[in-house]
């Protein structure tokens, strides 16, 4: 379970789930679960493009992932109201259907389409090989100093939006900037671990940290470790079973999240977010 | 118009059955994303028609109709959503959120199982993106039948529908029980979002949901012209989607049709494009106090 080509699959998987545990915290904070799920979703549209033109997959995830995230950042409304939201909600919607309607001409002009789409929806981790490992690594450190720097403002903008545009902090431009760390995160994880698990791996692990605790240090902290022990425990069950990954962290990541709910029915805390 | 109708197109009875189950989705679907956009439940619309993928998935793996497939795991995954749902709209994402994981993940378990029974990998592809050229003639009564009684379920619920969507508060006072109201309206569209997930695929299900409704919301005042709008507008991006696929067999690369659901989504997004082009001097002028507004997209 630990040889050498396992041991690429645990080090890009614990890179993956310590960004996808940042990524989601924020997510979810911010309430953009739906965006959390539409730019991988779409970015795998770009991947299918890229193949069908025979150029490196990377650029079509990248483009993508990256247009996505502009488009749903610039036509979503500004503020917190339910009018907004409601109109943010449909413009992720049609960004997301317009991605993957093209992702299904795409796949239709392509020729071996079934195999690749498996792969690009829920993942190809083992078989990971060193080379693909470096990037990984290079973007989690990327993906970690883009939220750390921001990490003042990305709070205020998320937990007290009145008051970060009193203090002339633009909720909207700190929305934009999260979408973007979130699409560049999503093209490089995508073909790895595929776009369904890197969802999965965003939002359970960051909504059980935060039904746990108020406090944002303390939640981000959890949001990466229960992240860690369900990719973790994914790898190790799905390595003994030969069932695929994306199963168990779907699972996995939806128990970690009861668990929360459920400690926090016993012990309430007060939400940071309102 | 020999251009537009390809010869063979009215004589060929898988493009008779598409047009006729696509009729149906396409105006339950506009009528009941209506609803869906009002009430900020995109996500929710979305996901549901994500969910019913696991339901596809699992009946082909125990070889029954991938229809009754989708529709058991819709209507349980809006059940679930709305017992754990958090009535605050951020917990309610999350939730969604988390169900929808779990279920991609058994889904990618049933193709999983699925691909090693049967060996044909094609099945992934068919589940997320449905083709709506090779529905079998037994389905469609049952297609029909559903999407008659979802429509049925929002008509009855209507009035009470719009109230808890655009004031929950003051529905309360009325004495509506909102939360069976969210219940009801959840399970009628977890039926329209597996219909169409059976007709053009579970992930642009969404497509035919969110489109036309938030344009015809755009464009008219009052919820029920937006219903009819709706309908008109869904229906009409639906026909021509399958008329246009079924003529792209004769368009380059030889042979090779184009799918139904990238017309179908290209046609609805141009409507809601165009729906901002519109000459801003006819928009009623609002009071920016006023609470609650019909057109939030």
């Amino acid at each position: 379970m630990f040889s050498g080509l396992m041991m690429n699959t645990w080090i890009t998987a614990s890179i993956v789930a310590v960004i996808a545990g940042m990524t989601g915290f924020f997510a979810v904070l911010r309430g953009q679960t739906f965006a959390a799920h539409a730019i991988p979703n779409g970015a795998f549209a770009g991947a299918a493009g890229a193949s069908l033109l025979g150029i490196n997959v990377i650029w079509g995830l990248l483009v993508f992932a990256v247009g996505g995230a502009l488009a749903i950042g610039a036509l979503g409304g500004e503020g917190r109201t339910a009018l907004r939201r409601s109109r943010n909600d449909v413009v992720t919607a049609l960004a997301l259907v317009l991605m993957l309607g093209l992702g299904a001409l795409f796949v239709s002009m392509g020729s071996q389409y079934a195999e690749e789409t498996y792969a690009d929806l829920f993942g190809e981790v083992f078989g990971i090989s060193q080379g693909e490992v470096l990037p990984i690594a290079a973007l989690g450190i990327v993906a970690a100093a883009a939220i750390a720097v921001a990490f003042r403002p990305l709070m205020l903008t998320s937990a007290l939006p009145e008051v970060a545009e009193a203090r002339g902090v633009s909720t909207r431009r700190a929305d934009l900037y999260f979408l973007v760390v979130m699409a560049l995160a999503t093209s490089m994880t995508v073909p790895v671990v595929g776009a369904l698990l890197m969802f999965s791996l965003m939002i359970g692990p960051a909504a059980a940290a935060r039904s746990v605790t108020a406090r944002p240090g303390t939640a981000l902290t959890l949001s990466v470790v229960i992240a860690l022990a369900t990719v973790w425990l994914s790898i190790a069950l799905s390595y003994q079973t030969n069932w695929p990954l994306g199963f168990f962290v779907g699972t996995i990541g939806a128990a970690f999240y009861l668990i929360g709910q459920a400690a926090r029915a016993v012990a309430p805390h007060r939400a940071v977010a309102g | 118009m020999h251009y537009l109708f390809e010869p063979g197109l009215f004589s060929s009875g898988p493009v008779r059955t598409a047009l006729l189950v696509g009729a149906v989705v396409a105006i339950t679907s506009g009528v009941i994303g209506v609803f869906t956009v009002l009430r900020g439940q995109s996500f929710a619309g979305h996901s549901l028609a994500d969910v019913a993928t696991t339901g596809g998935a699992g009946a082909f793996l125990v070889g029954l109709n991938q229809f009754w497939g989708f529709l058991a795991a819709g209507v349980a995954a809006a059940a679930v959503m709305e017992g754990i749902g958090v009535q605050r709209r951020r917990g309610r994402d999350v939730a969604t959120g988390v169900v929808l994981g779990a279920a991609l993940g058994a889904a990618a378990l049933f193709l999983y199982l699925g691909t090693l029974r049967t060996a044909t990998t094609g099945a992934s592809f068919t589940v997320l993106f449905g083709s709506i050229f090779v529905i079998s003639q037994d389905t469609v009564p049952a297609l029909v039948a559903s999407g008659v009684v979802a429509l049925l379920v929002v008509a009855l619920l209507a009035r009470v529908l719009l109230l808890t969507s655009v004031s929950p508060d003051l529905a309360r006072a009325r004495g509506v029980n909102v939360r069976l109201v969210g219940i009801a309206y959840l399970a009628a569209l977890a039926v329209s979002v597996s219909l169409a997930a059976v007709a053009i695929g579970a992930v642009l299900s969404t497509a035919l949901l969110i489109g036309p409704s938030a344009t015809a919301l755009r464009i008219t005042k009052t919820p029920a012209r937006a219903m009819a709008v709706s309908a008109l507008g869904g229906l009409l991006a639906t026909w021509l989607g399958i008329v246009l696929a079924y003529d792209s067999y004769y368009w380059p690369p030889h042979g090779h049709g184009w799918p139904v659901s990238f017309f179908v989504v290209a046609l609805v997004l141009i409507g809601y494009l165009l729906s901002y082009v519109r000459p801003r001097a006819k928009r009623v002028p609002r009071s920016p106090h006023e609470g609650v507004e019909c057109s939030p997209a």
